[in-house]
């Protein structure tokens, strides 16, 4: 049978999507015990048994200066800024992306200045944001904000002014105006793909935040990593990297879940 | 019978591409306009212009001795070939649609007794279709012809004066088309419809049609093929003895 042609079934699927990940964690537990049988006391692959001690120290014991528990601290304030920063782009895509994509002559005269935005680097306009906001809360969200809104009012606009113009005619032979159509016809249509956008920024958004966090910042996940950096701390850094993956992946699971339930018409399925 | 919709001298040029040239109809309200022609010879255009879609570069449109808006309105209905219906809604919601806009303006919605009350109408409309069981259906999970069956209901449901037909027909199979051609004839005679369709099946125009117009050009200039816009080089008007079951058509002119 060709390859093009071979469908793994769910359990087959299931095992060969677990088999990479087993086969890494297999050669790091080879590559750690290799270099610790060399030099015991080796800190660029700690063992998982490290791993777990200086967790446990973050994730149970609280901080002796802050009184906090820095592991659940750290990803609170992390997971706050993203969504703050996630729901802000939502949002503003919301309301741009529907108005640009349905109205030519907002198009017209936006279009331009949002592809002047989108191509400008975010990290480049960190400086900025930290004059302009200040070190707190308010330049980490806005560099979210910034770096992953143009991308996907874009994305949304381009959708919208793509519907099939077929659609608009009949909308307005049914009585519309341009409100109506923008409120029953392109708003509905773009929530789907607005969802969509959104599980694509989160890798970019994650990449922000951990960016401003590293910059300036007293707390959050990538604060914690950037700091321990400097005591060579792998066996805190590597598991701190897991979770992040860990968050991002339930992050984008729940929105895929969310998108099938919330929106059965675009997948032509069942309601 | 006056005319319910005039066109005076009308030309769509696009650029130095003339696609339609001295078109003068008056078609009179409660006929069946039958529209046919060579690929390229303007049909759509027409039709758009009409639909006010677009906006001729010659000449007037009145409706009801009004002119026309050059914007689409509810006063015209129209069903495309394809994308007539909206796949975010199901048939109910498809259908519903044209009374919601009317009736409430600003969020397109209707809730309570109001909403009853339009249920009532749509589904009375999907039941003259054949659709009324399929309520609860999206677009994706139906086929083309009870799509095209629903595209039709949703336009009727705003009792437009003109209901424009582009095609509406051309990609289905012949058994549905010769069933969506019983359901076009049914309902243009129930609601005493005013119909221009615009096809490339000529069998279809004559069986349907009250009157034949044959767009095609008048002039050809070899040289330069774009110069000269299509006119109606054919307009045949059919009387069907409505009596009769086979589709005797004579031709009085």
């Amino acid at each position: 049978m060709r390859w093009v042609n071979r469908t793994p079934g769910r359990g087959a699927a299931f095992l060969l999507g677990a088999a990479p990940l087993v086969v890494l964690a297999l050669a790091y537990i080879i590559a750690t015990a290799a270099r610790h049988a060399a030099n015991p006391a080796d800190k660029i692959l700690p063992l998982p048994g490290s791993m777990a001690e200086a967790m446990a120290l973050l994730l149970f014991q609280a901080d002796p200066l802050s009184g906090e528990y820095l592991f659940w601290a750290d990803t609170v304030a992390s997971l706050w800024r993203l969504g703050v920063g996630l729901g802000i782009a939502t949002t503003s895509t919301v309301l741009v992306g529907l108005v640009v994509g349905t109205l030519p002559p907002v198009r017209a005269t936006f279009g331009p200045l949002l592809t002047a935005i989108a191509v400008v680097p975010p990290i480049a306009l960190l400086p900025i944001l930290f004059i302009v906001f200040g070190l707190g809360e308010a330049a980490k969200v806005a560099l979210i904000v910034v770096g992953v809104t143009p991308f996907m009012i874009r994305d949304v606009a381009g959708h919208v002014a793509a519907l099939p113009r077929e659609q608009v005619i009949k909308a307005l032979t049914l009585g519309a105006n341009s409100w109506g159509v923008m409120l029953r016809v392109a708003l509905p249509q773009a929530m789907p793909r607005l969802i969509q956008a959104l599980r694509l920024s989160l890798g970019p958004a994650w990449v922000f935040l951990i960016s401003a966090e590293a910059i300036a910042a007293d707390i959050g996940l990538g604060y914690r990593i950037f700091l321990v950096r400097r005591y060579l701390a792998m066996d805190v850094i590597l598991p701190y990297v897991a979770w992040i993956a860990v968050l991002a992946v339930v992050m984008d699971f729940a929105l895929s879940q969310s998108r099938r339930r919330l929106f059965g018409w675009a997948h032509g399925a069942a309601h | 019978m006056t005319a319910l919709l005039s066109l005076k001298n009308l030309w769509v040029e696009y650029g130095d591409k003339v696609v339609l040239e001295r078109i003068s109809l008056d078609i009179a309200g409660g006929s069946f306009v039958s529209i046919i022609g060579p690929s390229g010879a303007g049909k759509s255009s027409l039709l758009r212009v009409i639909l006010g879609q677009e906006r001729p570069s010659r000449g007037t449109i009145s409706l009801g001795g009004a002119p026309l808006p050059a914007e689409c309105g509810p006063d015209r209905g129209v069903v495309f070939q394809r994308y007539s219906v909206f796949p975010h809604l199901t048939v109910l919601g498809n259908t519903l649609l044209g009374l919601e806009f009317s009736a409430s303006p600003l969020i397109a919605r209707l809730f309570g007794s109001k909403r009853r009350a339009a249920v009532g109408e749509a589904e009375a409309m999907l039941e003259s279709v054949g659709l009324r069981d399929s309520r609860h259906l999206y677009p994706a999970q139906m086929s083309g012809g009870m799509q095209q069956r629903l595209a039709i209901a949703q336009a009727l449901i705003k009792r437009p004066r003109i209901l424009l037909l582009d095609e509406p027909f051309g990609a289905l199979d012949p058994g549905i088309r010769a069933d969506m051609h019983a359901l076009i004839t049914r309902l243009w005679s129930k609601h005493g419809l005013t119909i221009i369709m615009v096809t490339h099946d000529i069998k279809e125009a004559f069986s349907l049609g009250t009157r034949v117009l044959t767009l095609d050009k008048r002039r050809h200039d070899p040289h330069a093929p774009h110069r000269y816009g299509a006119g109606v080089v054919y307009d045949l008007a059919l009387t069907r003895k409505v009596a009769a079951e086979d589709s005797g058509i004579t031709i009085d002119k």
